[in-house]
Parts: structure tokens; sequence; C-alpha cells
């Protein structure tokens, strides 16, 4: 079932409350999403541990009924 | 499970630059797969594919291997890189073509 920009805004900001989410349909099939991410949680990471934080924030949804997100992700001073 | 984290961790680190994808370099099967190895070609790094279509244990295995979701996933000796858009943030902003100068892996005359 594909899913809406407001649930993957939603499940992302559950998780890292401070962020603030930019999402971008890019196919308009609910599959195919672009989400620009600042948040302080992103200090002093990698970006591959910026990704999977986002990534567990959807609790497994990625990959699954979400096939593709773009991610951007940036901390506040970035 | 074991065998297919073994075979992979094998495969990573006896490879500099090896591709896990979906389909094969000659003929990528997914956007997002094609376009990491359009970025290698142009940088003129030899690499290995591996097609994850292949095999379930293998498409799963990966992602339980890394803890990444999805695949295409891009490693240069051993390490972990990332997906599409991390090798293509990097690609942008010269990152991929500093590393992989850095490790002495740009083809000859390239």
């Amino acid at each position: 079932m594909p899913m809406q920009a407001h649930d993957i805004e939603d499940l992302i900001k559950d998780a890292l409350p401070d962020a603030t989410v930019v999402i971008r349909d890019l196919a308009g099939d609910g599959d195919h999403y672009a989400a620009s991410i600042t948040s302080a949680a992103f200090e002093g990471k990698s970006r591959v541990q910026q990704h999977q934080m986002v990534y567990k924030a959807l609790k497994g949804k990625m990959g699954d009924e979400l096939h593709a997100l773009a991610l951007q992700t940036s901390t506040p001073q970035d | 499970m074991t065998e297919v984290r073994d075979w992979i961790d094998n495969v990573v680190k006896t490879n500099d630059v090896v591709l896990f994808m979906k389909g094969t370099p000659e003929q990528p099967q997914c956007g997002f797969s094609g376009r990491v190895t359009q970025m290698l070609d142009y940088l003129q790094v030899p690499y290995s594919g591996v097609n994850v279509l292949e095999s379930d244990m293998l498409r799963q295995g990966i992602k339980e291997y890394s803890d990444w979701p999805t695949v295409p996933q891009l490693y240069i000796k051993g390490e972990f890189i990332g997906g599409c858009d991390i090798v293509t943030e990097m690609f942008q902003s010269g990152e991929l073509k500093d590393t992989i100068t850095e490790q002495g892996l740009v083809a000859e005359g390239a």
C-alpha cells in the first residue's frame, strides 16, 4: 500500500522531534519521494549513519512499501 | 543466513570496489543501480557487480549485512560507502573521485 507524504513526515518527526522535513513526491505513485531533513541529532554522524537513522524512523517501510526515498540530511549548522 | 553473510563479507573484502546491484553493470535492471554504474564508468574505476536479483537470500542478506534497506550498495576497500543518494552526492562534490584516486583505484590511462 503506497505511503502518503504526511505519513513519512510523521514517522520521521516521531523519531526526530526537532527535525524540519521537506518531502517532494517524485512520481505521484505513492512510493517515489525525495526528503530533505535537518536535525541536530545528525551532528557528529556520517552520512550513512544519518540516513540509517531516517530508515529506522520509517520502521521497515523503506524498501518495502516505500520503493524510493531520495534522502538529503543536514544539521542546522550545515 | 550466516553462509550468505560470510560470502558477502568475503566478496566485500576481496574486491577493491564492489557494487551490489539489481542486474549487471552491462544490463542494470533498476534506475538507481544504473545511475551508480554510470558514475563508476565515468570515473573509469574497475569494479565488480553483484546481481542481487539472482538470489532472495543474497537480496535480503546484503540489507542485513550493512543495516541498509535498499540496493544498490557500493563498497570501496571493504567499507560501505552508501546507496545511490550518497554516491551521487559524493560524485557531484568530487569526493567520490578523491576517494578513488587516494586509494589508487583509477584505471590506467584514466
